[in-house]
């Protein structure tokens, strides 16, 4: 058994990148701001003083070049992971993204791999208003060729960032700011977990029970996972028990472990905090619906999202659209009373 | 170009104002933010007290937004960036409205919604943006309406030298050339992108050198000087005003203050900051105007109460106004 320690979330990440560049010499980091200071939200953390400029480069403010050149050298047989600080700036280039980096693979007949780790911030709660508090992992998993991966804790955070450096395919890596454990943003306690010191991988595409309960399954990802335990612990207090399930993944996506969770329970919320539209919430809620052969519901699906409106600045504006503990409590607390129509129920 | 007694005065009141209204808002940022109020274990909670989120300020940047906008009438637009309030203020934003934005107030610019990097005035056609690079697009768009109206008008885009890596810049100035658009495409150089020093971001010195592969004149303004500016820019301005097209200006100037406040700034050399401020741009114009008769100290009193009375005025404001309601969250996505 290997030592632990508790790190909080950034520290993990950046461990994890340190084994892997010492084990791995094609492994390197690009990105703004990811030398001196560190990554803005502490993802690189040390990392140029133990590998030096060469292999921790900071780049100028030009994402089109330097995402398109992760592509280039990972077809020319490096591994790049390449950092975008805000999730919200891949506007800019997108086209890089998912016309190239997503595609190339297939156009090529399979014939070519492009092992590029692409990590970036996600997530509001602060007041950083509508260009800087985004999700946008759903976009990103709507389109076909990337891997989507969005931990909700230090621990998953090491194992699925070595995991994905080794993957041989492009690989979105997208955390959670106020689960980071950084010093100027408040955090949910939770994502600051036990960490082994050696490294390990976490399969992608295994989603994890993280609380068992039998009257309602609460299906969620990220900084949302925290807050779903919390508002299990809070329905416990009256005897409600929540099941919370944390994806970890996107895609690949562990549907078994839903439609396993929501057979035992019957009840299902799907809490997110990326828009509501065409996103994560309908993903789940069709899985269900297309499986409702063999799961039996007791009550109709509920989604708790961002309603599709950007997000507001002001903080009575923002606490309203994203949701909160108290939202998921009172989600769970409806379902529990909610019936199924006549003639449709168990 | 001569600046007039006027300019002067205004251009020195105007930076008088922005400095501080940059000075203000650095402590009422820091109101709710430091311990104990905050979560045990945080140096810092930028998500909490009146004015939460980001905070970039612009203390020393003054000469920029007042050298070029000594030019400009109502009907220009101007479009800023992350860091815009001296662009703001000296495009004649009410400082009422734009203060209440970063409150989060519903008698904000954008009731709320849109917070420090997002601060659009239609009025006074401001606009600004988080996303670096992006100021240069918009101010194209709004000289080439100004070009299809047959209006003299021009349009003036700032952004960081940071910025001037970012594939927009390359497209807008070739577009603005092409097009022969009234643009003034005015680079801030404050060496600074971030953690990222100008020597490490860009291949040569001077991003005005750029210029000449697009056909069109670049001018180099070295000093963080407000008449410098001026006058380095009044060229520019005719030049579009007359169709004859764009021009790229960059301006070296010193930014006082962190990236953004409560950056740490672990990357810059200790003095650095100490140095720069011995050249500060504000003393300096009240130097000149003293020295051409055009101000004595009773007047530089007067001033410097005027601009502070102001800036004081706008906070009060802010903090007095109601926040909007919950629900309003759920208005405006569409006119
Ligand atoms: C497209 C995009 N990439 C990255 C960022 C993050 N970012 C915010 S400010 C900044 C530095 C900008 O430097 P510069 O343009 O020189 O302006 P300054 O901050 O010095 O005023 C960066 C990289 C962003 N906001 N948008």
């Amino acid at each position: 058994m290997s030592t632990t320690r508790k790190l909080t979330m950034a520290q993990a990440i950046s461990e994890a990148m340190a084994q892997e560049m010492t084990r791995d010499p094609n492994v390197f980091v690009m990105g703004e701001d990811i030398g001196a200071y560190g990554g803005i939200f502490g993802a690189t953390g040390g990392l140029l003083d133990k590998f030096g400029p060469d292999r921790i480069m900071d780049t100028p403010i030009s994402e089109t070049a330097f995402i398109g050149t992760a592509t280039g050298a990972a077809a020319a047989g490096l591994r790049p992971i390449v950092e975008l600080m805000f999730v919200d700036f891949f506007g800019v280039c997108m086209d890089q993204i998912y016309n190239h980096l997503a595609k190339n693979t297939y156009m090529a007949g399979g014939n070519l791999k492009l092992p590029v780790v692409l990590t970036t911030a996600i997530g509001g709660g602060y007041n950083d208003a509508a260009q800087h508090s985004q999700c946008l992992y759903a976009t990103f998993a709507h389109m076909p060729g990337l891997k989507v991966v969005v931990p909700s804790n230090a621990y998953d955070a090491k194992g699925l960032m070595i995991q994905a450096i080794r993957d041989d395919n492009p690989v979105m890596f997208m955390y959670h700011k106020g689960i980071m454990g950084l010093p100027w943003m408040a955090y949910f306690e939770g994502s600051s977990n036990e960490v082994p010191e050696a490294g390990y991988t976490i399969p992608f595409g295994q989603a994890k029970v993280v609380r068992e309960g039998q009257d309602a399954t609460i299906v969620t990802i990220s900084q949302m996972v925290q807050k779903a335990l919390l508002a299990a612990d809070e329905l416990a207090r009256e005897g409600i028990n929540a099941e919370v399930i944390d994806l970890r993944t996107l895609v690949p996506l562990d549907r078994a472990a839903v439609l396993k969770s929501v057979a035992k329970t019957g009840r299902l919320l799907i809490a997110d905090e990326d828009y509501l539209g065409f996103g994560l919430t309908g993903e789940i809620s069709a899985t269900v619906a297309e499986n409702l052969d063999t799961v039996v519901l007791k009550a109709p699906i509920k989604r708790l999202a961002l309603p599709n409106v950007p997000i507001p600045y002001s903080r009575p504006l923002e606490q309203f659209v994203i949701p909160q503990v108290k939202g998921i409590v009172e989600a769970v607390q409806k379902l529990m009373q909610a019936r199924m129509a006549e003639g449709v129920a168990a | 170009m001569q600046a007039s007694p006027e300019k002067l005065l205004w251009m020195y009141e105007t930076m008088v104002e922005i400095r501080n209204y940059e000075e203000t808002m650095a402590n009422v940022y820091l109101e709710g933010k430091l311990p104990p109020q905050i979560q045990k274990g945080l140096a810092f909670d930028i998500g909490s007290g009146p004015v939460p989120g980001e905070m970039h300020l612009a203390a020393g940047q003054e000469p920029v937004a007042v050298g070029v906008c000594a030019h400009l009438k109502k009907e220009d637009t101007v479009v800023g960036t992350h860091r815009p309030h001296h662009f703001a203020i000296a495009k004649g934003v009410p400082l009422d409205k734009m203060t209440a934005e970063m409150f989060g107030k519903v008698t904000g610019l954008g009731k709320g919604k849109g917070g420090h990097m997002h601060l659009f005035d239609p009025e006074h056609k401001f606009s600004c943006s988080g996303i670096i690079g992006a100021s240069l697009p918009p101010a194209c768009g709004a000289g080439l309406a100004a070009k299809k109206m047959g209006e003299d008008w021009v349009a003036v885009a700032f952004f960081g030298e940071g910025a001037a890596n970012q594939g927009s810049f390359h497209e807008s100035l070739n577009l603005a050339a092409l097009w022969r658009l009234p643009v003034i495409f005015v680079c801030e150089d404050n060496n600074w992108a971030i953690s990222v020093p100008k020597s490490n971001a860009t291949s040569i010195e001077w991003v005005a050198d750029r210029a000449s592969a697009y056909g069109i004149p670049g001018i180099k303004v070295a000093n963080n000087d407000a008449l410098e500016v001026y006058e380095a820019v009044a060229p520019a301005i005719e030049r579009a005003r007359l169709g004859e097209g764009p021009s790229l200006i960059e301006v070296k100037t010193d930014r006082y203050l962190g990236h953004f406040q409560g950056d740490p700034e672990v990357y810059r050399p200790k003095d650095e900051v100490s140095n720069l401020r011995k050249n500060d741009p504000i003393p300096k114009l009240a130097a000149l105007l003293k020295s051409r008769g055009l101000m004595t100290d009773a007047e530089e009193g007067v001033i410097v109460a005027r601009a502070k009375e102001r800036v004081a005025g706008a906070f009060a404001f802010a903090r007095q106004s109601a926040y909007p309601a919950a629900q309003d969250a759920l208005n405006d996505v569409f006119a």
